[in-house]
């Protein structure tokens, strides 16, 4: 049984809000273009997934996990981020992954398929998203002090590398969990994109947290929405459209000024 | 007994000595100077009592001590969308003492600070803010690197204030880095000069010979030594 529009709408919402929460922090930590590409992991560990018979997003999640704790290792034990590095890799593992994934199942895996996701993928989505949200709110206030200086959040009692470690993961979950909507490619732009928007329009936290909720969240139910009436792949659309959200906040932030 | 003693400690950065076994104690209440030229590794023996960065021999804290701690460089984005409450809301102190802290530093009027975003204010109005966060959590210890960069003569005669105050008031323990002769006769109990290993170490008085200066400060030593007499 596939889900229906309603179980879908919800599931992009709140996949949507949290990869947008997420994303806002990513801005803040200029890690935007890792965030972005960061999907591409997914690919090889959907390709191993589907060879061994398993669900594909047990794969992504698996792939990215690696994945984040490898870019948080290179940050604690390198001085300079290594930013070609981190680039390399990702496009090497997307490389591998578009050679060793079925050639059916290929398209699904990169630009998503929203007709292949069943009631009970919808619901656990939905409860995961809710989950992702609630532990990001509460590492919130210790994520941005770290961001902004580390010795400060150091001295503060923060433990630094350990509130990196969670954030990167949940980044990672947030990730696997867009993969079947927005699919490997782009699935990154929606954890970078409704920030960027939401960053245009902010002046506090507060705003900024709830711009890039609203943000992402409106991105994936118009693009659902777009995607199933025009029966096209909903990755792109969904990206489309916070990317249009993005220029119109970028327009009202420069008359503003 | 000693807030702090520390023993031999060696710092090494990209295998270069920046600190040589040092040692130096001292007693809660008291307030040490440390001068050196640039280089000298002042705020790297600041970033090692705080263990942001490796270190070898040791750094003993006394107990129950709560540090506050203002560095340097404090910069934001300038489009960092974060408001001064919300910068004092990572801190567990109450609006009150927020507002008392902001007090202390020159705000007169606080409520309209606390509305501004942090990337707007100018870089003494932010370096002020920073000593006000670091007390808002009501530490026993400050350590100060550089307090007064960037900030303008009232700004500076107002946090000078401050610190002859929490000596006074709140018998903090405070360790500075300065390069103001000036403020190191008038506040510090102690001076420790740097450059690489102590030279020096005692009462401003005592420990600051002319003889010192110039071995820590070159040719531009008398200067120095003459502001002071003036």
């Amino acid at each position: 049984m596939t889900a229906s529009l309603l179980f879908l709408l919800l599931t992009g919402a709140a996949v949507g809000a949290a990869a947008g929460y997420l994303g806002s922090f990513m801005i803040l930590k200029r890690m935007s273009l890792v965030g972005d590409a960061l999907s591409h992991v997914a690919l090889p560990g959907m390709a191993i997934a589907i060879m061994w018979h398993t669900s594909p997003i047990i794969g992504a999640l698996a792939a990215l996990t690696l994945a984040v704790i490898g870019i948080w290792h290179l940050q604690n034990h390198s001085s300079v981020y290594p930013d070609a590095l981190v680039g390399i890799f990702f496009t090497a593992s997307l490389s591998i992954g578009i050679l060793i994934t079925p050639q059916p199942d290929l398209l699904e895996a990169l630009f998503g398929d929203l007709a292949t996701i069943s009631v009970p993928e919808s619901l656990l989505a939905v409860f995961f998203s809710l989950v992702l949200i609630a532990v990001t709110y509460i590492i919130s206030r210790r994520l941005l002090l770290t961001t902004i200086s580390e010795d400060l959040a150091t001295t503060s009692g923060i433990p630094v590398s350990k509130i990196n470690l969670i954030y990167y993961l949940l980044v990672g979950a947030v990730v696997a969990l867009g993969v079947k909507f927005v699919g490997t490619l782009l699935t990154g732009a929606l954890v970078i994109i409704p920030a960027a928007a939401a960053k245009n329009l902010s002046r506090s936290l507060t705003a900024y947290s709830l711009l890039s909720i609203f943000f992402g969240l409106a991105s994936a139910v118009i693009g659902v929405l777009i995607a199933r009436s025009t029966g096209v792949a909903p990755g792109p659309i969904v990206v489309l459209t916070s990317v249009t959200f993005f220029l119109v906040t970028l327009v009202l932030k420069s008359l503003s000024r | 007994m000693p807030i702090l003693t520390v023993t031999d400690l060696t710092v090494e950065l990209n295998h270069q000595i920046i600190l040589d076994h040092l040692n130096f104690s001292l007693e809660p209440g008291q307030t040490l100077a440390v001068i050196g030229p640039n280089g000298a590794g002042k705020t790297v023996l600041f970033k090692a009592l705080l263990g942001l960065i490796p270190y070898s021999g040791q750094v003993t804290w006394g107990q129950d001590i709560k540090i506050g701690y203002v560095p340097q460089r404090f910069s934001v984005e300038t489009d960092l969308p974060l408001t001064v409450a919300e910068f004092f809301s990572f801190k567990s102190a109450t609006p009150d003492q927020i507002t008392h802290s902001l007090n202390h530093v020159g705000f007169a009027s606080p409520a309209d600070i606390l509305r501004l975003r942090l990337g707007t204010l100018s870089g003494g109005q932010l370096q002020r803010v920073l000593i006000a966060w670091s007390l808002a959590g009501i530490p026993n210890v400050l350590l100060f690197d550089e307090p007064t960069t960037g900030v303008d003569i009232s700004a500076e005669e107002s946090i000078y204030n401050l610190l002859h105050r929490l000596q006074t008031d709140h018998h903090l323990t405070m360790l500075l880095i300065s390069h103001d002769l000036q403020v190191v006769y008038r506040y510090a109990d102690h001076v420790l000069c740097l450059n690489k290993e102590g030279l020096c170490f005692g009462p401003p008085k005592t420990a600051l010979t002319p003889k010192t200066l110039s071995e820590l400060f070159g040719e531009s030593a008398s200067i120095y030594h003459h502001q002071h007499q003036v």
